[in-house]
């Protein structure tokens, strides 16, 4: 078990808690740099896919992880990332300028949507942004000129000072250029968590009325978590366009908001880690059902709605008995170690609660 | 006349939001949880009185299965909250509304394992045909909706209003810990509030397959519901009546006064200016409370 020893205040606020966990995921990095060497192209897109979602799954962590609230319209930002980046790069912006402005095109564009959405709260929330989803839909194919409605559009090639990146053509590339916007997602998440901001998110998901006696205001604060989120998702959905190659009106549909949510609670609510084990578990869903089906009852057999079926059932199994997600589960374990033999089972119970509501009648 | 018929066959189509958009108010009344999965249970109800009443599965007379896939519901839905649902128990809403909209993908999954994903209809004595009136075609299915519909908003609210246990559940919707003081058995009210929001969800998907097909992705109706249950107010059953109504009238005016395209967004954009505007609904009774 390592201690530690707390020198100064600095030192709850550190990037690494010690050189340890420095050193882990130091080399993590230097493993997911060599990666395209270690694996062939196949799993490389799917790896590729895994970090897309773990981006878009910070987004929406940030807004539902650590503010608290739960939106069930990320896909229509995801879209109007995807959107917004592929038309600046239709209309001659190099890349570099494009993905960013994108996804700040995005956050502000957020933010504005936010301002009255945060009236709203709890369960109003899910169901305007559940609104704003399928309005999405709908509002693509009403801007044909612009979005090219149902035929969809193609995302052009990438360019960096020469370098062209593309999807199928160099998946190597591609790949580490999703991990390079992976990684400074990541860092910038990180930063936020710790920064007054960051404290002021998670006093607003505990309790609103201790966060206002603290001197947050709370719709500043919900309306700057938005933005965030928004902008982080809109990269997010920028590199889901370059990754399918076309973008059509169902490309992001209410499913995949839905999905969204659903990933980051498998995860783990309110931790980085949650956002990428939930990712994982989201895209090797379906190539681990297919495998399953073929062994267990013969390939060519279609089960519609198999994978939504199962995908929710995990998650049900999930709220009931690991609300906490994935990283909770893993962080019992790693307590478990760390403290043996001294970890006892009441350590992670939860204390009971009860509902009271504002509502008269 | 156009605009009559418009009128009416937007009233039968609301009556059946309503009347899922009921089931949502129900438990929103008595627990504040949202069933995402409101729209799915009027879907399995419908199946499941399919399955008993089609020559081509059981073959019971309709007048049988009917209260029989009333009972099924209620049954399932007091067994869902047994099992699953009181596991949450004085948790956030947001944990009820994952859990829902799984267990919603779940249910749909089975019910196309067992029924398929074809389209099926109903062989309901309520689709014998429409009645003319003064040139104002009905169907006798929609006539039925309407009347059903009235009539159990009416005695859901007597029931809310009047009866011990209604006030037992309003009791336990706003403060769990007190009601628990004042000798009410919060858990099995939960209990009884999910059993019975599955039996009216059973009866709108009767309703709701004597007007047409139906396949387990009519589930996703329950979404048009839920912006009827928002527009009217939550936790407010003539409300969500009202409002499953002023959606189910919309619809047939924006198709057929907008631009295709226009006309879908419609229900929704008017769920977003509500919300905007009157965040507990157009018909709600929210007094703020006093510390």
């Amino acid at each position: 078990m390592r201690i530690h020893f707390k020198t100064s205040y600095e030192h709850d606020i550190r990037l690494f808690p010690d050189r340890w966990s420095f050193l882990v995921y130091a080399l993590l990095i230097v493993v997911a740099v060599l990666l395209p060497w270690l694996i062939d192209d196949f799993f490389l897109g799917e790896v590729t896919n895994v970090l897309i979602w773990a981006i878009a799954g910070l987004g929406l962590m940030m807004l539902t992880g650590q503010t608290g609230q739960a939106s069930l319209g990320h896909a229509a930002f995801l879209a109007l990332g995807c959107y917004s980046c592929i038309i600046f790069m239709e209309q001659g912006l190099p890349f570099l300028i494009a993905f960013p402005a994108a996804g700040i095109l995005t956050g502000i564009i957020g933010t504005i949507i936010a301002i009255p959405a945060i009236r709203l709260h709890g369960i109003y929330l899910a169901i305007a942004t559940m609104a704003l989803s399928i309005l999405a839909d709908d509002i693509i194919v009403l801007m044909e000129p612009i979005t090219n409605g149902v035929s969809g559009k193609f995302a052009p090639v990438i360019n960096i000072f020469g370098i062209e990146i593309e999807r199928w053509g160099t998946p190597d590339r591609f790949y580490w250029l999703v991990l390079v916007v992976a990684i400074i997602c990541t860092l910038i998440y990180r930063n936020i968590l710790r920064s007054p901001l960051g404290r002021a998110f998670a006093a607003v998901r505990d309790s609103e009325v201790s966060a206002t006696a603290m001197g947050i205001h709370i719709s500043r604060t919900k309306a700057i978590s938005f933005g965030i989120s928004c902008a982080i998702t809109g990269l997010a959905g920028a590199l889901m366009g370059f990754f399918s190659g076309i973008v059509t009106n169902e490309t992001f549909s209410i499913v995949i908001s839905i999905t969204l949510l659903m990933m980051i609670v498998i995860g783990g609510l309110g931790s980085i880690h949650g956002a990428f084990f939930g990712a994982v578990v989201v895209a090797f869903l379906p190539q681990f059902l297919s495998l399953a089906k073929e062994t267990v009852i013969g390939g060519g057999v279609a089960i519609p709605g198999l994978e939504t079926g199962v995908f929710g059932m995990i998650l049900i199994l999930f709220i009931l008995f690991e609300p906490m997600g994935i990283y909770g589960r893993w962080m019992k374990i790693r307590i478990w170690f760390e403290l043996f033999p001294f970890a006892r089972k009441d350590m992670f119970k939860r204390q009971k609660s009860y509902l009271k509501t504002e509502r008269l009648r | 006349m156009e605009v009559l018929q418009l009128l009416v066959s937007g009233l039968a189509n609301g009556c059946v939001y309503g009347l899922i958009a009921l089931g949502f108010v129900l438990i929103y009344k008595a627990t504040e949880q949202v069933n995402f999965a409101q729209g799915d249970f009027m879907m399995l109800g419908a199946f499941i009185t399919l399955g008993l009443t089609n020559a081509h599965y059981m073959g019971l007379p309709f007048w049988v299965a009917a209260p029989l896939a009333i009972a099924i519901m209620a049954v399932l839905g007091y067994l869902l909250d047994f099992f699953v649902l009181r596991h949450l128990f004085g948790q956030s809403q947001t944990a009820v509304v994952i859990l829902t909209i799984a267990l919603g993908f779940v249910i749909r999954f089975i019910a196309g394992l067992i029924w398929t994903h074809e389209p099926q209809t109903l062989e309901s004595p309520l689709a014998i045909g429409d009645i003319n009136v003064g040139g104002v075609v009905l169907g006798m299915a929609d006539v039925a909706v309407i009347v059903v519909t009235v009539l159990m908003t009416f005695f859901l609210y007597q029931f809310f209003q009047r009866t011990k246990l209604g006030l037992a559940m309003q009791a336990a919707s706003q403060n769990q810990m007190a009601a628990y003081f004042m000798g009410i058995p919060v858990k099995r009210v939960q209990g009884m509030i999910w059993g019975l929001s599955g039996a009216v969800a059973a009866v709108a998907g009767i309703l709701f397959a004597s007007k047409g097909a139906i396949d387990p992705n009519a589930g996703l109706l329950g979404i048009k519901a839920f912006a009827a249950a928002v527009i009217g107010g939550f936790g407010s059953l003539p409300g969500a009546l009202m409002g499953g109504l002023i959606v189910g009238v919309i619809e047939p005016f924006a198709s057929r006064y907008f631009p295709a395209g226009y006309s879908q967004i419609a229900p929704y954009t008017l769920l977003l200016f509500v919300l905007v505007f009157r965040p507990h609904g157009l018909f709600s009774q929210v007094r703020t409370k006093k510390v």
